[in-house]
Formats: C-alpha cells, structure tokens, sequence
C-alpha cells in the first residue's frame, strides 16, 4: 500500500493522510494507491504540510506499517526517548520500529 | 521591465544589455549582463562607456553575483548595478550592500515588505559597498 | 565575558522582528517552503524528524549562569524539558513549534543570545577552546579574536548565499581540543617572525562524505589583516566553488580539485586586490573587546592542593582524575561536567539540570560556563577547596560522571531517532557500547579512547577522526554500521579508515570490543590505543574484527 505523509507546517508533527485530513497517528491513514499524486499537489499547493511525500507501506492487522524503519520512527518518535512517543505507556513500543 | 525597481535619480538606461563576450568584442556597447559565473574583473578596463551592468541571479541561493557586485564597486565602478532574475525581498539589504542599486526581479517585489526589510537593521558590522557606517566606527568615533 | 553594548542588542532585535515578519508571510502562505526554508535555516530553525528544531548559537562555546538559565526556560516551556548540546558548542531544542520560533528568538535576545547562521549555507558559530582563558597552554586569549570575527561574520552582505555552509576553528594553544582542522578554516593563534602574535591559517578541512585534514595556506598572518585575509579566502571560494553538486560545494573541495599551492596562489592574488579596499579593523574595537575577557578576580595565595580527607571518598577520586584539568592560576581548577551518564543521551541535559549548573557556575566558577565540542561542560575557574562541594552538588543530579576522554565518552549525533538526514539510530550503539565498558576499572585501564558516532556520511558525530569510529548506513532498508579505526581530532589530526563490511547494532559493538580487547594484548606500557594503532597498523585489528 502506499501512504501520503508530511510534517505539518505550524507544529512540524509527522502527519499521514487520511482521505479527508491529516492524523498525527500512522493507524489513520489510507491507502491512496495509484491516486497520491494529485492528492498531494493539492496539499502542497494549499502550504500547509511541508515536504508531503508518498511512501510503501504493509497493511497489517494492527494498521499500516511504513516499509522503511525511517517512516517508522516518524510514526512513532524517538526509540531511545519511549516517554516522548506517541505510545508513552509502552515501554516496548521501540521494538515495532525494528 | 514592469518590475523594475530603481535606486538612482538618473533615468534608466535604455540600451539592452549584451553578454560578457559581445560587450568586451563591441568597442560602443554601453550595458552588459554578467552572468553568475563570470568574471567580473573583465570589465574594469572599460568603466568608461559602461552605464548598466546586469548580474544575473538564475537561483536566489546561487550568490556569485554579490562577489560581482563588490569587485565592480570596489574597482570603482559608479553606473547602474542591476540584480536580474531569482531576486527576493529577503536577500534585497544584502544586495544593496553589495553595491546593486537596481533590481529587476521575476517575480513582483510587496514594495511594503521591500521597504520594511531595507530599514530593519539600524546598523550593521561591516563596511561594504553602501554608505552604512559599521558599528565598529561608531563605537570609536 | 562579552556584554552586548547597544548596537548588538538592536542587531540581535532587529534579527527577531525580521524573523517574525517572514514566519507570518510563511504561515500566510506569501512564502512556499522552498523560499522559506534558507530564512528559516539562516536562524537556525531545521524540520527535523518530529518536528521542528531549534539551534541556538553558543558563540565559541561560552555560556553565563544567566543564559544557561533561559536555555532551562526555553527547554521547559518550548521543547520537552530538555536540550542537546552539539558537536559544534551549540544547544539545539527539539519539538520547537514553527508559530512558537520568533518567541523563543525574543526570549534568547533578552540574555544576548540568538539563532544567527547556525544553519544553512552560511558562516556558522565560530568554535574555540572551551578552556581558553583558564588553560595553562595557551599562548594567548583566542576569545578576543572569536568575538571580533563573530561580528564582522554576522549578516556578511557578501558571504550570506555561499555554495554551503563555512565554518572556521580558532585555537591557541599546541593541543587542539576544537577539532580545528576538521573545520572549513582552521586559525591558530601563534607567535610571527617578530614575536608579535598573528594566525597561522590552514582552510579545507571537513568531514561529511569526503572528509579532509585542512591544509596549510599562510603559516603566519600578521594580526591586523585577518579579516581582509578570511575575506579573500571567502571570495575566492565563493566565485570559484562548485554549485553544481551540493556533495561537492565545500571548501575542502575547492582546495583539493586546485591543490593547496594553487588555491594559496589564488587566495593571496584576492588579498592583494581586496587589501585597499577593505578596511582593517579598528585595534580600539579589538581593545574593547579584549577587555571584557579580562580574568575574573581570582584570588591569590590559595593553597593548591585538594583536601586529603575529601580526596579519600573514591568516587570523588575518580571524578578528579578524569574530569579536572589542571588552571593556570594556583588554587585554581577546570572541572569539566560530564553529559555521558551510563544509559543517557551523550549531550542531552534537562532543564532541571541547566538551572543547577547556572547556579553552580554562579556560585563557584565567575559565573562562567563552556559547551565543549564532545557535547559536555565545562566549569572554567573552580577554587580547588570549592571542588569537593561542587562534585557533591553535581553528583545529587546525576552530573558527575567520571569518563571525560574514556571509552564511554562518545561524541554520537542525534540519529536517525531525530534527524530527518540520518541513515541509521546513533544514540543506541553509543548507549550499548558505554553500556559493555561501564565498569570503571576497565574504562580507566583502557585511558584515552575516543569513540565517535554518525548516524549518517554527513558525520556530525565525526567518526572520521574518532580513535574508533562508527558510521551508520541504510542497507536496503536496515541499519548497519561501518567501523572506523585511526582518526584523530586533536594536533596530530588523522582520518580513520574503514575496518570492512558492516555490522547490525549488536555486532557492532562486539566489534568494538573485539578491536579493544587486541589493543590490550598489543599496547606498551602507558600507550593510547591511537598509538597502538599507529605503531602496528590496520591488520592486527582487522584479523581481531573479522577473524
């Protein structure tokens, strides 16, 4: 699958998206296929999301899973920093990103 | 031309500029444009019949053009200097010191946020090409 | 130290306002990011990762209590309770809000601090000896020097759309403890034919994916014209460096592709045409200066010795072998604070923490601090019947590691757990490494060894002058890590060389262990491993590594 992402322009969050909008978290985003290109020229144009791309990922039960280990800490923040994730309360979630 | 922004009192000169090779081979030619890699010192020998030199900008990172525009004020080069091409509001009071006083850019400059941007700084560190007074001599007189 | 007068505080203000202006034309809109993205790197403001980050300038590397304080503030209130100190003396804040920037910048302001050019194709910070002023070595105070150059570098109308990004080095002293020949210029302070003291000039050292010792371009200048000097060095770079390739747009390219001899040839045509026409700067501005780097008050007749029943408490011991340094003044002592907790993140320190050093600093050292280019601090004039008291105050908040210089001392980039650059984590090798030698007599049976990490061939870790060094690659999609032995950063300057194939993270680290464990076997009595490796040469360690 192919996933659309970004940072936003205010905050600088990893931000994926959604089909309608933009999440801060990885589970939300669809799959926009072979449709990603126009989807993200619009983006771009409206400037509110820097440096959107287009990147593979795996559907999995648990959500999409970026293919590159780089997306994958974008999804989830700092491994050597758990408490400042987007998963905090799990102390092992570093171990998804392998 | 419709962007044209000028910073001298005489008319604009109305002659087209000539690239570096055509200038130095026509003994009449009276305005040049230099492009980014070229070098300026080539001209000084010819101060006499120049009235508009034009350095281009292709990229506004690219900054070859502000080392032109010293050297030819440095030489003593007193004509109109013209920033041409990627030129942007953010890099105009780096040019100015520089010595350009003439800017035709791609893109229409806000003269609004051209005018903030060249009196924010109310003072400066180096002496350059402008008539700015570096802090160091207003410091010790 | 240097006090903004008020020409400096309306530069520094003025920088604020325009910041503010161009943040609002970004947000609106007026501005794409691809012309937002110089402005916004010009001060320092990177998209990193997770968001944006923030690097504030540590001109050659000297902090007061004051602005260590606020640098506490701004990690509290703008980032997550924490700063990273750089490889370069600056302190980067991560999770900076871009709406939130040209705050922080008028917050820094307000203590004589700002974000100037610490990014983007620019003269950056100008780094120096964080024990200038205090060292017993050096033959003159670099800092004047620095400050002068910090000026007449700051908004240079000709040099601010360079090829890439200049950075200069300045030391006095014959060790080198600024990596100076790795940097763009290298000057050192040194004694001319005369006696009086001008530079000696090396340019185009670097590291990043070609990495070059800088080579020697003038073994003397005379003081008055360093900057006429740094200027034609400039010039001739930027008209004549590459634009095509960002890979190949340093300076040390340019030097390498004409040869130093050219390159000088080049650079000393530009002086002479440069020299009628760029004003020296004035000696009153240099006195100025220099004046405000006077030492501190110390006292005098203080006894140089350290109390004994103090210096019993081996712990305390320890932290004095490692971690003080010797002052030029009796009674006096450098004490550098170690960022390389066990299971830490080499260079990070909280705002908790930064408060408590700007109090300490206040409190015991004139109210002086140093960022040290291995991510640590340094306490430049500490009385020795203070030290006992200060280790103490530093041990309760987990400040007093005792490896400055030791194998669990590593220089590490933030990787690719933060920068959007990165091939691969840094900070985890760094952490399990110091995690296999965590045991403090092996550490000090080992001495001097100096690991440095990169988590990308942009080497901001600078693995290519570690003693050992790592460098993390992308292979196909997993992290891998290079290993890298022989390089040096200090005086005697070398660049590391590759070992071979890569290693995943753990195998790396018992790489590292197997090339320490060889150097054990081979090393004389009370030699470095750097002189082991220099004395019997690559092949002794690549058999341990590879078997």
């Amino acid at each position: 699958m192919k996933l659309l992402t970004g940072n936003d322009l205010k905050s600088g969050a990893v931000t994926w998206w959604t089909g309608q909008d933009w999440s801060l978290h990885v589970e939300d985003a669809v799959d926009v296929g072979e449709h990603g290109e126009p989807i993200l020229a619009r983006e771009e144009a409206l400037r509110r999301v820097n440096t959107p791309a287009i990147i593979d990922a795996v559907a999995t039960p648990d959500g999409p899973r970026p293919a590159h280990i780089k997306h994958r800490i974008r999804a989830l923040g700092p491994t050597v920093r758990p408490d400042l994730t987007l998963k905090p309360a799990d102390p092992d979630a570093g171990g998804w990103v392998i | 031309m419709d962007n044209l922004l000028r910073f001298r009192d005489d008319e604009p000169h109305e002659e087209p500029a000539v690239t570096l090779d055509a200038f130095l081979e026509q003994s009449d030619a009276t305005a040049v444009r230099l492009e980014a890699g070229e070098d300026a010192r080539l001209l000084i020998p010819h101060f006499g019949r120049l009235a508009l030199v034009e350095v281009s900008f292709p990229r506004f990172r690219d900054g070859r053009g502000y080392s032109s525009a010293r050297i030819l004020r440095e030489a003593g080069y007193t004509g109109e200097l013209r920033a041409e091409g990627d030129v942007l509001v953010d890099q105009l009071l780096f040019m100015r010191r520089c010595g350009f006083d003439s800017f035709a850019p791609a893109q229409p400059l806000d003269l609004d946020v051209v005018k903030a941007s060249l009196e924010r700084y109310p003072n400066v560190y180096q002496t350059a090409a402008d008539r700015s007074v570096p802090v160091w001599n207003l410091r010790h007189g | 130290m240097y006090k903004y007068d008020r020409f400096d505080q309306e530069i520094v203000d003025a920088r604020v306002d325009e910041f503010r202006d161009q943040t609002r034309r970004r947000i609106a809109g007026e501005l794409s990011e691809d012309q937002f993205k110089p402005l916004r790197l010009k001060n320092g403001l990177y998209l990193q990762l997770h968001a944006y980050m923030l690097r504030v300038a540590v001109p050659y590397g000297m902090m007061s209590g004051r602005q260590l304080r606020m640098l506490g503030h701004i990690a509290r209130t703008y980032s997550r309770d924490y700063g990273h100190f750089t490889t370069r003396q600056n302190m980067q804040f991560h999770w900076i809000k871009l709406e939130q920037a040209p705050d922080i910048l008028a917050e820094l302001a307000t203590v004589e601090m700002h974000a100037i050019q610490t990014s983007g194709e620019s003269i950056r910070n100008i780094s120096s000896d964080h024990f200038a002023g205090a060292a017993a070595d050096e033959i003159a105070d670099p800092r004047p020097w620095a400050e002068l150059i910090r000026q007449w570098t700051t908004f240079h109308p000709e040099f601010s759309y360079f090829p890439r990004k200049f950075k200069i080095a300045l030391t006095a002293s014959d060790n080198d403890r600024v990596a100076a020949l790795s940097h763009d210029i290298a000057l050192k302070l040194v004694p001319g034919p005369d006696g009086e003291i001008g530079f000696c000039v090396h340019v185009g050292g670097g590291m990043g994916r070609t990495p070059f010792i800088a080579k020697l371009v003038r073994p003397y200048l005379p003081p008055q014209h360093l900057l006429s000097y740094i200027a034609a060095i400039m010039r001739v770079w930027n008209r004549y460096g590459r634009r095509d390739n960002i890979h190949k747009a340093r300076i040390k390219i340019l030097v390498h592709d004409l040869g130093a001899e050219e390159f000088t040839r080049q650079v000393e045509e530009e002086w002479q045409l440069m020299l009628p026409t760029e004003p020296p700067f004035p000696q009153a501005e240099l006195d100025r200066i220099a004046v405000q780097f006077a030492p501190p008050p110390f006292e005098t007749g203080l006894a140089d010795t350290i109390d004994p029943a103090a210096a019993a408490d081996p712990a305390f011991a320890r932290w004095l072998t490692h971690n003080v340094h010797a002052h030029r003044q009796p009674g006096y002592a450098i004490v550098t604070v170690s960022l390389k907790p066990p299971g830490g993140i080499p260079g990070d320190i909280t705002a908790d923490q930064l408060e408590l050093l700007a109090d300490l600093a206040e409190r015991y050292a004139f109210d002086e601090l140093r960022s040290t280019h291995a991510q640590n601090v340094v306490l430049p004039h500490v009385r020795k019947a203070d030290l006992h008291a200060l280790w103490q105050a530093l041990d309760a908040a987990g400040l007093a590691t005792a490896n400055v210089d030791l194998v669990s001392d590593i220089i590490v980039c933030p990787g690719l757990d933060y920068c959007s650059l990165a091939n691969a984590r840094s900070i985890p090798v760094a952490q399990k490494i110091a995690d296999r030698f965590a045991d403090y007599d092996r550490q000090k049976d080992l001495g001097e060894l100096k690991i440095k990490i990169s988590g990308c061939i942009n080497a901001c870790g600078h693995h290519h002058v570690g003693h050992i060094g790592i460098l993390g690659v992308d292979r196909k999609g997993t992290e891998n890590y290079q290993l890298l032995l022989g390089g040096s950063g200090a005086e005697d300057a070398a660049l590391a060389k590759i070992t071979g194939p890569g290693f995943d993270e753990d195998g790396v680290v018992d790489a590292v262990e197997r090339t320490i464990e060889r150097y054990r076997q081979l090393r004389t009595e009370g030699e470095r491993f750097l002189d082991t490796y220099r004395r019997v040469g690559f092949e002794p360690f690549k058999e341990a590594i590879y078997g």
